[in-house]
Formats: structure tokens, C-alpha cells, sequence
């Protein structure tokens, strides 16, 4: 076993526990946390994939700053932890559990269909994941979308600003 | 394990043994120079009674925090307690981890020592190392608003919001602040931007990246001060409106890891400084066999870093502190609008292919 098929491993275990936690955890806090770990797991099997701008990118933009954000809301508001776990009739718990079953189906099935093609790493060359070609596809092949994507963030974010300022508006 | 493992282990273990006990060393004497510089500033003495001119005070000081009382009070929430500073401490310290101290690599036998070992000058050689640092100094605000949050009181609350802001609205400004540099260098990893930085214009100019991106330097100086929480900035540890800050209820060990962590953190800003903007490792016109090129480049960068460890202390006791207001202000509607105008500016000064 080498040592990327180690911490590729132990990312992975850290990243399933991990997201099992957000959901157990009672207090919002500690589930951000979990949240922030899972994040950080995810961002170690990039590295391990060779993507070491994505591992990056993970890092400054859900764990630096998205996460923080939430944290900070979340602290600010200090709720309570929940006294009990989320109540749910037999019919909520079926349902929940065959979409779980369907989604994780469909996944295995994802990921099988990969493993058919011979490997997926031998097909990438030295250059691949960089940040210059990463840069490169992101404004020749998908100019469009990503230009898009920026306009939606940019609409999201004066949508937002402008419903904090109503409502201020109104208080005074 | 066969001989090649050893050594292959031993050249790791080696490069970490001298960055990380050079930035241990360092953080501990931060806490010594500026306590003596702020007394010189003042005309008092500061302390100087601990070995010969007060050199071995931040080991009586460690002793000291060893050996005081670990309280966690009543309110708190324990284990986010403990993990804070842990938090904080760890980004701060694996940021040496990608800054290159000097040139080539340095083989042990050049020492006189008998190992045929490679070390080389950074412990990673990471291809996005400079955003590395930037996502590594993205995670301190964790350990601060835990800290805050877990302590279950109100002024460290309040301070927790205060520099969670603050380093959120700065952070944005110092990444933009950076990134002319990355567009006229073309890389993201650090020993290359330290690399291109060689040469000299006229013969007398170093070639560092200062005399290029000067506006850029400016920006990123004033971001990390707002980042380090120093003076002028430090309004989340303001002592007389918080007592302490989001570390009011921390005691012994726990209370000087932040300490730690502020220390390294101004220390990991100041090679980042360096390495950006003067250099790096580089001393214009020298060309030496080792092992002397390498002593003396590390020499250079470290003379270099502590000047802007230097500049930090005396900046703290010459400037009042801002308003909050001012602060945010500053940061939002000044500092990020300038920091991007110059990067477009350079940005389109490269597409021209002026720079």
C-alpha cells in the first residue's frame, strides 16, 4: 500500500464520518464543525488525486469563507441545542430510507461505470488539475457558463442586499 | 527499512527540525523584542533582569504558563474550548510549510556532517503554495470565533465578532492585493516567485517585485496588519472597551497558544511579505559556493523578515487605534476598491505586454 492509498483512506473514512456527524450532532455548532471537517477531508483526496489547486480552492472557499460565515451566524444566534432527535412517523422513515437506497444505487452505478474505463488516473496527463488549466478550460470551452454562473452570484447578491436594506428601512 | 528510506525520511525530518525550531525560537523572542522595543520606545527599560539583557525571558515566561492554573469556566463548552486554540495555533504554524528560506538545496556533507543528505529550503514544494498560505490564513478565524463562542461569556463574544469581521473584510483585500504579482510572475508557487526576483536593474536596483507592484505592496501591508489584529487594527482585542478579547477567559498553556499563534502568524506575514515583494531568499550581486550561499541567503531572509517584525512593533506603539466604523470603512470601501483597480490595471498591463 502506498502512501497516497493511505491517506487517500483515511480521507475518505474521515470524510464519511464526518458528514454522519453533521447530521447526529444535536448542537448547530458542532454540526458546522463536522461540516468544516468534512470539507477539509474532501480537499485532502483532491491532493491525493494530483489536484492540488482544487484542494486549494476547497479550502479558501468553503472552509475559509463559506463555513466561517455560517459559524458566525450560527454563534451570533446561539441556539439551544434540540432536546430530541427530529420526530417522524413511519411513513417519513420509509420514504427517507428508499431515497437513500435509490441515491446511493445510482451513485455505485456512477462510479462502476468509471471503473470499467480502465482506470481513471491513467488517462490524465502532468498538466492536469493546474491552476493554469483549469484557468484555461474555464474561459475557451466553458467561457459561457462560467460567465453565467458569475451573473447568477452577482443577481443572488444584490437580491440579497437589497432585501437587508428594505427591511431596515422599515424600522426606522 | 533499507538505507534510501532513511534517507529520504531523514532529509524530511531535518528541514522541518530547522524551519519549525527557527519559528519556535522566533515567536518566543517576538514576545522579548517587542516588550524591550516598546520599553525603549517609552524610555523605560522593559525586562531585562532574566540572563544577560532579559535574553532568557520567554523561557521563564513559558515556565511560568506551564506551571499556572488551567481553568475552563463554568459556562463553557469544554471540548470546543480545548480545540480552539488548538485551531488557531495549527494553520498558523503549517503555513512555514510552503515558504522557501533559500535558494538551492543544501547537501549535509557541505556541513562537514557525515550524512550525504539533500535539504532542501521549504519543507513542501506545493504548485499553488501561495494559495496555500492564503486558505491556511482563511482557517485562524475558526480557533477565534470558537473561542469566542465556547467560553460562554460576553466579552469574548464580543471580541470573537469583532475579529471575525475584521479578518473576513481584510482577507478579500490582501488576496487582491497579492495577485499582480502572480500575473507579471506567472506562478503561484513561492520559490519561483522568489526565483524571478533576481537581478538587478542599473546594476544597483534589486530586481524585487516592490519597485514593480509598489501599490501592491502597500495594499497587502496594510491588510495583514488588519489581519494580524496589530495596531492600528486591533480593535478584537481591545483591552480597554473587551478586557482581553475572545481570549478574556483563556488561562496558562491555553492563553499562550494564542499568544503563539499571533506571534507566528506575524511571522509566517512577514516571510510572505519578503518573499512577494523583497526577493525572498536573494541578495543581489553574491554568488558563493555552498554551503556558504545558502547560510548566507537564509541569513538575508531572516534579516529581512525580522525587519518586518520590527516594523509591526514599532507601528504598535507609534499609532492610536481606529474607530470600528473607520475600520470597516476602510477595509470595504477603500482598501478593496483600490487593491482591485490595481490588479485590473497590471492586468491589462500584462495583456498589452508592458509587463
Amino acid at each position: 500500500m502506498s502512501l497516497d492509498t493511505i491517506l487517500a483512506s483515511a480521507a475518505s473514512i474521515a470524510a464519511i464520518f464526518s458528514a454522519l456527524m453533521v447530521i447526529w450532532q444535536r448542537n448547530a455548532v458542532i454540526s458546522a464543525l463536522f461540516l468544516v471537517l468534512n470539507l477539509g477531508s474532501v480537499a485532502v483526496l483532491f491532493l491525493t488525486l494530483g489536484g492540488e489547486f482544487l484542494a486549494a480552492v476547497q479550502v479558501i472557499v468553503y472552509a475559509g469563507a463559506i463555513m466561517v460565515l455560517f459559524l458566525f451566524v450560527i454563534t451570533l444566534l446561539n441556539p439551544a441545542p434540540l432536546k430530541e432527535r427530529f420526530a417522524s412517523g413511519p411513513v417519513m422513515t420509509g420514504l427517507t430510507f428508499a431515497l437513500g437506497v435509490l441515491f446511493v444505487a445510482a451513485l455505485m452505478r456512477g462510479i462502476m461505470s468509471l471503473a470499467g474505463a480502465g482506470g481513471v488516473m491513467a488517462s490524465v496527463g502532468e498538466e492536469y488539475g493546474s491552476a493554469r488549466s483549469i484557468g484555461e478550460l474555464l474561459f475557451t470551452a466553458y467561457l459561457y457558463p462560467f460567465e453565467l454562473a458569475g451573473v447568477l452570484l452577482m443577481v443572488a447578491m444584490v437580491g440579497a442586499v437589497v432585501l437587508a436594506r428594505r427591511q431596515t428601512a422599515g424600522e426606522d | 527499512m533499507d538505507a534510501a528510506m532513511i534517507k529520504e525520511i531523514g532529509e524530511i525530518v531535518v528541514r522541518m527540525l530547522i524551519i519549525f525550531t527557527a519559528v519556535f525560537t522566533g515567536v518566543g523572542y517576538m514576545t522579548l523584542v517587542e516588550r524591550r522595543v516598546s520599553a525603549w520606545m517609552q524610555d523605560r527599560l522593559g525586562p531585562n533582569r532574566v540572563g544577560p539583557q532579559g535574553l532568557l525571558q520567554p523561557l521563564a515566561d513559558g515556565l511560568k504558563h506551564l506551571m499556572k492554573e488551567d481553568i475552563v469556566p463554568a459556562g463553557a463548552h469544554r471540548m470546543v474550548f480545548v480545540l480552539a486554540p488548538i485551531l488557531v495555533l495549527v494553520p498558523a504554524i503549517a503555513s512555514f510549510a510552503v515558504i522557501p528560506i533559500a535558494g538551492d538545496a543544501i547537501n549535509l556533507q557541505d556541513l562537514g556532517l557525515p550524512w550525504d543528505w539533500q535539504i532542501k529550503p521549504f519543507i513542501a514544494d506545493v504548485s499553488v503554495g501561495l494559495l496555500i498560505l492564503l486558505g491556511l490564513a482563511s482557517l485562524e478565524v475558526y480557533g477565534v470565533v470558537l473561542a469566542g463562542w465556547s467560553s460562554g461569556s460576553k466579552y469574548p463574544a464580543m471580541g470573537a465578532l469583532r475579529s471575525t469581521a475584521q479578518m473576513i473584510s481584510y482577507e478579500l483585500a490582501l488576496g487582491l492585493a497579492v495577485l499582480p504579482v502572480v500575473l507579471t510572475t506567472g506562478s503561484l508557487r513561492l520559490q519561483t516567485i522568489a526565483e524571478a526576483q533576481a537581478g538587478t536593474w542599473f546594476g544597483f536596483i534589486p530586481h524585487w517585485n516592490v519597485f514593480i507592484h509598489p501599490f501592491g505592496f502597500l495594499f497587502l501591508l496594510i491588510a495583514i496588519f488588519a489581519e494580524t489584529k496589530r495596531l492600528p487594527f486591533d480593535l478584537p482585542e481591545a483591552e480597554p472597551e473587551l478586557v482581553g478579547g475572545y481570549h478574556t477567559e483563556y488561562s496558562a498553556m491555553k492563553f499562550v497558544m494564542f499568544y503563539m499563534a499571533e506571534y507566528s502568524t506575524m511571522i509566517a506575514n512577514a516571510a510572505l511579505m519578503v518573499t512577494l515583494f523583497f526577493g525572498g531568499w536573494q541578495v543581489p550581486g553574491l554568488a558563493l559556493s555552498q554551503p556558504w550561499m545558502f547560510l548566507i541567503q537564509v541569513g538575508a531572509f531572516s534579516a529581512k523578515t525580522f525587519f518586518f517584525l520590527f516594523l509591526f512593533v514599532w507601528v504598535r506603539w507609534t499609532l492610536p487605534r481606529f474607530r470600528y466604523d473607520q475600520l470597516m470603512n476602510l477595509g470595504w470601501k477603500v482598501l478593496l476598491e483600490l487593491a482591485f483597480i490595481n490588479l485590473l490595471v497590471v492586468a491589462m498591463l500584462v495583456a498589452a505586454g508592458v509587463m
